[in-house]
């Protein structure tokens, strides 16, 4: 009896250790979420890009839903990117920049050349603030709450797919 | 050392020491990590274990200590910094995961949501352990029955019968 009983356990701990085994398989490793969502956004004083004498610090995100893109001119994806983020400006949703591990005149002659969606760009060289929100490879986007929340995390390319299916659904989720 | 002399037998050993200590240094250089220099060995050990425990966020599989990835870099500097401040282990562990998440830990902290991945090998051990108990036990008991008389009556009558 208790050996029958093993002949049919063993195989079933076989199949389900399997089923998980395989179902993992499919899971991309990088993806995971930022250590900082549901967290409020990390306290930081900056200057902007445009305006070396001109101070913000995080209660820049508070009051409206913000869309945070960490971008550089070094970064090629930042490029390819902005034709998304100059749409998702057009549907109104404020966005701000942080300009990461940049010099001010290579930040100014990229929006100058691809455009520009954001309100105001927080100055970051020396990627003081992209290490407190977890960025290890630009680009990434965090949606802030108006309360100062950050609520989601798309790490790397925004397609045009992902504005429709994921970035829209999160802002109107939030709003 | 003239490379030619490599090919006489004696310089040899030599040689490939030579080879082995460039190929050395210009992996440390090329690979774009830095050495720092500590005044306590105490403060270069941890920040040696330090590094070495830390999973790089960007490369999959590489410790920061080993990385050449920007992202490895400044976490190595914060780590420095932070072991010059005289900051304890786990302020610099729990300053690292609060910003790249239980990712970066080789060694998952103990906590409820890691107590089924720390407890599962002790467990099966456990498991394993109590089904090797039941086996042994259940074959000495078998081994234990004596035959009876009328079983070695039968016994004994087929050795008997067996052709010699």
């Amino acid at each position: 009896m208790s050996r029958r009983l093993l002949l049919l356990l063993l195989p079933l701990g076989f199949l389900i250790v399997a089923m998980f085994l395989y179902q993992r398989l499919q899971h991309d490793p990088s993806a995971r979420d930022s250590a900082l969502m549901a967290r409020p956004f990390p306290a930081f004083e900056a200057t902007t890009l445009r305006d070396e004498n001109r101070r913000i610090d995080q209660g820049l995100l508070e009051g409206e839903v913000t869309l945070v893109n960490v971008w550089g001119e070094w970064c090629p994806a930042c490029k390819q990117e902005m034709p998304q983020l100059l749409e998702l400006a057009d549907h109104g949703i404020r966005m701000v920049g942080v300009n990461y591990r940049d010099t001010r005149e290579k930040g100014m002659r990229f929006l100058g050349e691809y455009g520009d969606p954001f309100e105001v760009n927080i100055f970051d060289p020396e990627g003081d603030l992209g290490f407190d929100l977890g960025v290890y490879g630009a680009p990434e986007t965090f949606l802030v709450d108006a309360g100062g929340v950050i609520r989601y995390h798309h790490k790397g390319y925004i397609s045009p797919e992902d504005v429709t299916q994921r970035i829209l659904p999160e802002v109107a989720k939030w709003r | 050392m003239a490379l030619t002399g490599c090919f006489k037998a004696a310089w040899l050993p030599r040689c490939l020491v030579a080879l082995a200590l460039g190929v050395l240094a210009a992996s440390a250089l090329a690979g774009g990590i830095e050495l720092r220099e500590f005044d306590d060995p105490v403060l270069a050990q941890r920040y040696h274990d330090l590094t070495a425990s830390m999973r790089c966020p960007l490369c999959e599989n590489q410790a920061i200590g080993d990385s050449d990835s920007p992202i490895s870099a400044d976490m190595r500097e914060r780590v420095y910094q932070m072991l010059q401040e005289g900051r304890s282990d786990s302020e610099i562990i729990h300053h690292m995961v609060a910003r790249f998440g239980d990712y970066i830990l080789y060694n998952p902290r103990l906590e409820r949501r890691t107590y089924l991945l720390w407890g599962l090998p002790i467990g099966l051990g456990i498991v394993g352990f109590m089904i090797v108990l039941l086996v042994v036990r259940a074959r000495r008991k078998a081994s234990a029955k004596a035959l009876s008389a009328d079983e070695r009556a039968r016994l004994d009558a087929l050795i008997d019968r067996r052709p010699s």
